[in-house]
């Protein structure tokens, strides 16, 4: 027996073709969705493996670093550093913000890390290109993603920074790439105020009868400082000894140092189920809006394809076809057109994936995924049309 | 008496219940022998689409008897099961248009019934290419239905009618979209296959200029039929 459904396929080709990319480029957009989602979901995970660290120590009861904001002295790593299990403890700050490069700027997000400690938790496991940060202040390595080169001259805040070192795929939990300075700088950066704003400060506590008393040589001094500096950082990141487990470490630091410790999964629980639960659900309306949007078009094409064929339809009923030649005829090219589709969805989605700013992730479980969706969305298409095929009166073929 | 070809006795057909039905076939007698050619004419409303339609087992009969091939298939009710194989076997349909399936070639158009009946492509494409061959259209065999005149289109169309060798075939105003000449050689070729396969022929017309060829007539009237003596002009 002859394939019909082939053959007016074969008849009709461009209509299925130009359909078919149609309904592709909406697949597509699905299959980006989706390679989005993930993106997201690799880049929390790349931000945690990037850090090294096994705990994250941070303020009590936040959230922080990554979810909320957190603060915590810069002076306790060294307490953490002599708790038991402990292999290596550093501070780390976190601050996203706009980098300039002469006149133009790009969002990054700005990690300071102890300098003169490469390999320490925080720091750039690997470089392509440069070297790591070993002085202490105005150098940098950059991601390749913010399109800084080596030797190039970057503004964070007032300060500028040359770039010594290029990393690849260090990206923040909302994809923005990372730009690494020593942590000194990045403590300043943190709190820089404008020079105005600083004179006013410093005014206004020489004005401060409780600050400036007569007979207290240095103490007006020595609050001014402590003003203008800032001995806080966001986290201290700990990479534990071997022989130790996360629970055993995290716990007496809970319990001794009042801070919260949070270990890997838990981390990654924080990232993908908080930071970026929103952005899932919605991406998650998206798809299911899309999917629909794709069955609607499939079934209304479908539909029109067979009601252009009533007259044949009644025909083939009239000279003994049966009604399952008929269905598997309508079903068959409903395949036909999410085939074509996904197949012009996933090339587009393929080559299109590196021009969005965001990382989209294209896993092949997903596109496995997506065309079984994309079948079963085109047989639930075709049920209309279906039923009025099988509906289709023979006599109407006599008149 | 022989029953081959096809004899309806007192078929009626009601359309409706109680005070809105319609009786559109009265009572319709009408036997047609193997090779013969017989014309059905009668105005608009007369009932020949209603008789083409329960002879074609696309409709139910209300009453009457049918008789194809030697074999009662309607007595009250249909003596056959499936009648989507008795018309694909049993009857042949040549229709006012053609109604090719237009994403098939010629070929495959006139193969497409012996192939839906389970004989092997090959098979049902030389039968097909037989019968093209027989109605002198061998050379557009391959060509899709757009790219043929209207006349190869019928002459497709009637392959398309005989190629399972039915015992009767059933033609519906089969040369109203054409000229006198293309319709005289279409009357001429449903004649000459009626008489190479032993094919009983009804053909439903208005055509004036067909009606002369039928050595037979039945003229319906109010869904009776009644039977007359043709011209029989031409394809002796």
């Amino acid at each position: 027996m002859i394939s019909l459904a082939g053959r007016d396929i074969l008849h009709a080709w461009g209509k299925f073709v130009f359909t078919g990319v149609g309904l592709g480029l909406l697949i597509g957009v699905t299959l980006t969705m989706a390679g989005l989602y993930r993106g997201m979901v690799d880049d929390a995970r790349v931000l945690l493996d990037s850090s090294g660290a096994d705990l994250w120590v941070v303020q009590k009861d936040t959230l922080g670093p990554y979810a909320e904001s957190s603060s915590v002295p810069d002076d306790l790593w060294r307490g953490i550093r002599t708790m038991p299990g402990v292999a290596q403890a550093a501070n780390v700050t976190y601050l996203t913000t706009q980098v300039g490069k002469g006149s133009q700027d790009v969002r990054a997000m700005v990690v300071g890390i102890s300098a003169g400690e490469p390999g320490a938790p925080g720091w750039p496991p690997q470089l392509v290109a440069g070297r790591q940060i070993t002085r202490g202040h105005y150098e940098a390595v950059a991601d390749l993603a913010t399109g800084f080169r080596l030797g190039d001259v970057l503004r964070i805040r007032r300060n500028h920074y040359t770039v010594v070192g290029l990393t690849r795929r260090m990206v923040s939990s909302s994809g923005d790439p990372m730009v690494f300075i020593p942590l000194k700088d990045a403590q300043e950066a943190q709190f820089l105020k404008d020079n105005d704003a600083i004179l006013m400060q410093r005014r206004r506590t020489e004005a401060n009868p409780a600050f400036n008393r007569p007979a207290v040589p240095g103490l007006l001094e020595a609050v001014i400082a402590s003003q203008a500096g800032n001995a806080y950082v966001n986290a201290v990141l700990v990479r534990i000894r071997p022989e130790a487990t996360p629970q055993e470490v995290a716990e007496p630091i809970r319990r001794w140092k009042r801070l919260t410790v949070y270990d890997r999964e838990q981390m990654e629980g924080i990232l993908v189920g908080k930071l970026i639960a929103t952005s899932a659900k919605q991406i998650g309306v998206f798809l299911v809006i899309l999917a629909c949007v794709s069955a609607a078009i499939v079934a209304f094409i479908i539909y029109t394809l067979t009601m252009d064929k009533i007259r044949e339809i009644a025909v083939l009923k009239l000279i003994g076809t049966r009604n399952r030649t008929i269905a598997a005829m309508i079903l068959q090219q409903s395949l036909v057109l999410g085939v074509i589709g996904f197949v012009v969805g996933k090339i587009s989605v393929t080559f299109a994936a590196p021009l969005f700013p965001k990382y989209v992730l294209l896993v092949p479980i997903d596109s496995v995924l997506g065309f079984f969706a994309v079948l079963a969305i085109c047989v639930l298409a075709s049920v209309v049309a279906i039923r009025i095929a099988l509906r289709v009166d023979p006599a109407q073929a006599i008149g | 008496m022989s029953t081959r070809g096809i004899r309806i006795e007192h078929l009626s057909k009601r359309f409706g219940q109680g005070d809105t039905a319609v009786l559109a076939l009265k009572d319709v007698n009408l036997q047609v022998a193997p090779g013969e050619v017989v014309g059905l004419i009668g105005p608009s409303g007369s009932g020949k689409s209603t008789l083409l339609k329960c002879l074609g087992a696309v409709i139910d009969p209300t009453a009457g008897r049918m008789v194809l091939d030697d074999a009662v298939i309607y007595d009250g009710g249909w003596k056959v099961r499936d009648l989507r194989a008795l018309r694909r076997d049993k009857i042949g349909f040549v229709f006012q248009a053609p109604y090719l399936i237009p994403f098939l070639d010629a070929t495959d158009n006139v193969a497409l019934l012996p192939m839906l009946a389970g004989v092997p492509n090959d098979e049902a494409r030389r039968r097909a290419l037989e019968l093209l061959t027989a109605l002198d259209v061998q050379h557009r065999a391959q060509a899709m239905p757009a790219q043929l005149s209207g006349g190869e289109q019928q002459r497709v169309a009637i392959a398309r009618g005989l190629v399972n060798q039915p015992p009767v075939i059933l033609a519906d105003e089969p040369t109203a979209p054409l000229d006198s000449q293309r319709a005289m050689a279409v009357i001429r070729i449903l004649n000459d296959m009626a008489r190479r396969f032993e094919t009983a022929v009804i053909v439903v017309t208005h055509d004036e200029k067909i009606i002369p060829t039928f050595k037979r007539i039945y003229h319906i009237r109010d869904g009776v039929t009644q039977e007359e003596a043709g011209e029989g002009r031409g394809f002796d």
